[in-house]
């Protein structure tokens, strides 16, 4: 079967394009308030008023002349990552793992020179990457250190954590491994497997490739019914606070597990995508519509993640399904309707 | 939720005065809703000649009568330095006047109708009172030879409307006997015949008159006209064929004039004579109904776009196809979910394959692009800036479009000639797009988001060309808010798209574990 059928689709709750479009994006992100996620530099700074973790800023590059000062800036850091700062879905990142005889090595370990770094910077700069080919400026970050819960799950890329977060409660998590055929990036539709993750414990669910269910990372051969995020808790914390930090509604947060510093924001999303419920094999819509039901918005982010751990937590578990979770009253709503 | 309610009203406020107007235009305006209605308009010349003798002219001619059945597109009269007026305004007895101080020689006057018959009424027989019947004053042998034949067909006969039947039969039947041979006067000719019945008929008692019209049939000329004799059975008037004694009006039969009047008369000059020609022509329902609504000055027809110069017109003509183009779009993303490269760009491809043809056009479309693709990624190994590369892509696509034209006529193709009708600067971003698509994104997704804007596009083009809609959108622009409800609906869609039930497969299958 090519096709599923709208019937089953709707009975597993599932939100499509549309409905994402019009119920979610259009009625809780006010258009004005998109520059602050579009805009990396100011999310970062938002963030850090916030008291939210976030990657070290080593630079940026707002005008073609200043590409010939790339070199002198790059020289103390032997790690770095490049990005646009109005990119989306991973585009135009540039990561340097290593720094040597003006030879600048990517994950891959292939070297490039100093020139293709520059002309990187300049295509950012005129807006190569960046929505509707805007121009754009270049920020230089620190590179992240691969926790090494993640490191057997993980081709050249940092997993990255998105957390779908509804006026402030998380409802759905998914974890993006890069594979050999993403080409190391995190992108779904690109071949990257999406590991969903469980809101209650930070159990692995349920992974798939391609839209079709996987039980092992592809390159790595390694199974998922051990994968457990760490710092779970903290986790979800940082996300639930960028809804006091944005004042988007309907929000897709990506965060990253440093080695050194636990996890840090790295991205914000205006118009996160739908694909985290193919990997968590259940739809948004239930969980929306608990959130919809809450007469108060709690103030708190901590408790907000209770509340969600409550509610969100999976009725089972796909990977190791002899591991049941305790039902609760809403989850076992969700499996029936 | 009020927001909601806003909105359908306005949407079925939009519907309705959309459908309103496209009904108001077929019903009362008689605009036709397919494109297929074909009228024929009859057109009618009338040539009055006669010889003028020196003193002062009348000429005073019989018009057909205006019936409700019949439309009247134009009615022209010519003369040379003619005095002009019409006669009567009775719709049923109407006549024109020629007049002049002073002629000599041969003249000649025109009349010209053009009429055709809308279907808006069914053929009424007229509805006027009959004069009663005025015995004729025959001498004594015609009296009674008359009488013995009335006498003969009588006993044949019960009602009116037999009788004269079987009278007509009986005068024109093969082997006329003594009394019918004395009543026809051999040289006589269509007029006798007419007086003869008409008083044959006075005698029985039964009220009768001439009809004269005209058979209408293609590239007539010099014709006359027609004699009928009508009669009424006391309820009605029954029209007669007098050669044949049928009764009822035949098809393709222009009543001209009713009743003993004279067809023509001249004062001041003789030998007068009318010949009629007749030419059909073929136009279309929508014309007509056109002409007609600017002569009944119908506000909707005269403020619309057919009181635009033509060249204009022909230019609306493509102009209100887009908004088919954008409805397909927005069904295609929307409802099926199909990805195109750039919102509206489909329906600019589709506007070039509407000048180029469908499979030239894609050929055209696929060469310019793959090769612009090819070159532009050689440029992107130049370290350009954005504006500077897009600009440099332009010009690679003109040039590209200069060689095809050129190569094409060397080798006698000119249907690739018509590449020049593909906007360049479009065909300049989409490469563009693809190609920082394909850097990004891979050969995969250009090729899904190019198949996308094509299928797209191709669709899009076989609704614009199709003739129903091309005439609808011309001839009904208020088709544009049906479209726009249409469109202000699937705004609020807020269902699956069809290439989600795919995206979304694997959900469908009950997971592996629920077996165990």
């Amino acid at each position: 079967m090519f096709l599923t059928s709208v019937k089953r689709l709707r009975s597993l709750g599932i939100i499509g394009m549309n409905q994402r479009n019009f119920g979610l994006i259009g009625r809780y992100n006010p258009r004005h308030l998109y520059p602050l996620v579009d805009d990396k530099l100011k999310t970062k700074r938002l963030a850090q008023e916030a008291g939210i973790t976030v990657p070290q800023l080593l630079g940026t590059v707002h005008y073609q002349h200043d590409v010939k000062r790339l070199k002198d800036m790059l020289s103390a850091y032997n790690q770095f990552v490049i990005k646009p700062v109005k990119g989306s879905g991973g585009k135009g990142i540039l990561v340097i793992t290593e720094q040597d005889h003006n030879l600048y090595y990517k994950p891959s370990g292939d070297a490039v020179k100093l020139s293709h770094i520059e002309r990187h910077v300049s295509n950012i700069l005129s807006g190569l990457h960046s929505l509707g080919g805007k121009p754009d400026a270049v920020m230089i970050e620190s590179l992240i250190q691969i926790d090494p819960v993640f490191e057997d799950y993980s081709y050249e890329g940092i997993p990255d954590l998105r957390v779908i977060v509804l006026k402030g409660y998380p409802i759905m998590a998914m974890l993006r491994l890069a594979t050999h055929a993403s080409d190391g990036r995190a992108n779904l539709h690109q071949g990257a497997v999406g590991v969903g993750i469980d809101i209650g414990t930070g159990e692995a669910l349920h992974a798939v490739q391609y839209g079709d269910p996987v039980y092992f990372h592809p390159d790595t051969r390694k199974p998922f019914s051990n994968l457990t995020v760490p710092h779970w808790d903290k986790l979800l914390e940082l996300a639930a606070a960028c809804y006091e930090m944005t004042g988007l509604g309907y929000l897709g947060v990506d965060i990253v597990l440093d080695r050194d510093q636990g996890p840090m924001i790295i991205e914000l999303n205006a118009r996160p995508g739908l694909s985290i419920q193919v990997a968590n094999f259940a739809g948004l819509a239930p969980r929306v519509a608990a959130v919809e039901a809450l007469e108060t918005i709690d103030p708190d982010p901590q408790s907000r993640v209770q509340f969600s751990k409550r509610n969100f937590a999976a009725v089972r578990n796909l990977i190791r399904p002899r591991r049941r979770t305790k039902p609760t009253a809403l989850a076992l709503l969700a499996a029936n309707c | 939720m009020h927001a909601n309610a806003r909105l359908y009203t306005v949407v079925i406020l939009i519907l309705f005065t959309g459908i309103g107007l496209i009904f108001y235009k077929h019903l009362v305006l008689g605009f036709p809703l397919m494109p297929d209605e074909k009228k024929f308009v009859w057109t009618i010349e009338a040539k009055i000649d006669f010889q003028a003798n020196g003193e002062p002219v009348i000429v005073s001619f019989a018009l057909p009568p205006r019936e409700p059945h019949l439309t009247f597109m134009e009615e022209d009269f010519a003369s040379s330095d003619y005095g002009f007026s019409e006669l009567s305004s009775d719709e049923e007895q109407r006549r024109v006047q020629w007049s002049k101080r002073s002629a000599k020689g041969a003249q000649t006057a025109y009349y010209r109708l053009s009429v055709y018959e809308n279907d808006k009424l069914t053929e009424s027989p007229p509805s006027d009172d009959p004069l009663p019947p005025q015995k004729p004053e025959l001498d004594e042998v015609f009296l009674t030879a008359s009488l013995t034949l009335l006498e003969t067909v009588r006993a044949k006969s019960a009602n009116p409307e037999i009788f004269t039947r079987e009278l007509i039969q009986t005068l024109n039947s093969s082997s006329p006997n003594q009394n019918q041979r004395l009543l026809q006067n051999d040289k006589a000719g269509e007029d006798y015949k007419t007086d003869l019945i008409l008083d044959l008929l006075a005698l029985e008692g039964i009220s009768a008159r001439v009809v004269r019209g005209l058979f209408l049939e293609d590239g007539r000329r010099r014709q006359s006209l027609t004699n009928f004799v009508e009669i009424h059975d006391g309820q009605k008037w029954i029209l007669f064929d007098q050669n044949t004694g049928k009764s009822g009006k035949p098809g393709n039969f222009l009543i001209w004039q009713r009743g003993g009047q004279s067809l023509l008369d001249v004062i001041g000059g003789k030998s007068s004579q009318v010949s009629f020609s007749i030419i059909k022509n073929i136009h279309s329902a929508r014309n007509l109904a056109v002409n007609s609504g600017m002569h009944a000055q119908a506000g909707l027809i005269d403020f619309s776009i057919y009181s635009l110069p033509i060249e204009q017109q022909t230019a609306f003509k493509m102009i209100l196809l887009l908004p088919i183009g954008a409805l397909i779009v927005v069904i295609m993303r929307i409802l099926v979910g199909i990805r195109t490269s750039g919102t509206f760009m489909p329906i600019l491809i589709a506007l070039a394959l509407i000048q180029t043809t469908l499979v030239t056009g894609i050929v055209i479309f696929l060469i310019v692009v793959s090769t612009g693709l090819l070159i532009r990624s050689y440029l992107s190994r130049l370290n350009l800036l954005l504006v500077a590369r897009i600009s440099a892509v332009i010009i690679v696509v003109i040039t590209i479009i200069a060689s095809i034209s050129i190569i094409s006529h060397k080798l006698g193709l000119s249907q690739a000639l018509q590449v020049t009708f593909f906007p360049m600067i479009i065909l300049a971003w989409t490469i563009e797009r693809m190609s920082v698509l394909w850097e990004e994104d891979g050969p995969r997704e250009v090729f899904i988001q190019g198949a996308g804007s094509l299928l797209t596009a191709v669709i899009a083009y076989l609704f614009m060309t199709n003739r129903t809609v091309e005439y609808l959108t011309f001839n009904f622009p208020e088709l544009m808010l049906v479209n726009l409800a249409l469109i202000l609906i699937l705004g609020q869609y807020t269902g699956y798209r069809l290439t989600e039930l795919y995206r979304f497969h694997s959900m469908g299958r009950h997971h592996v574990s629920d077996k165990r």
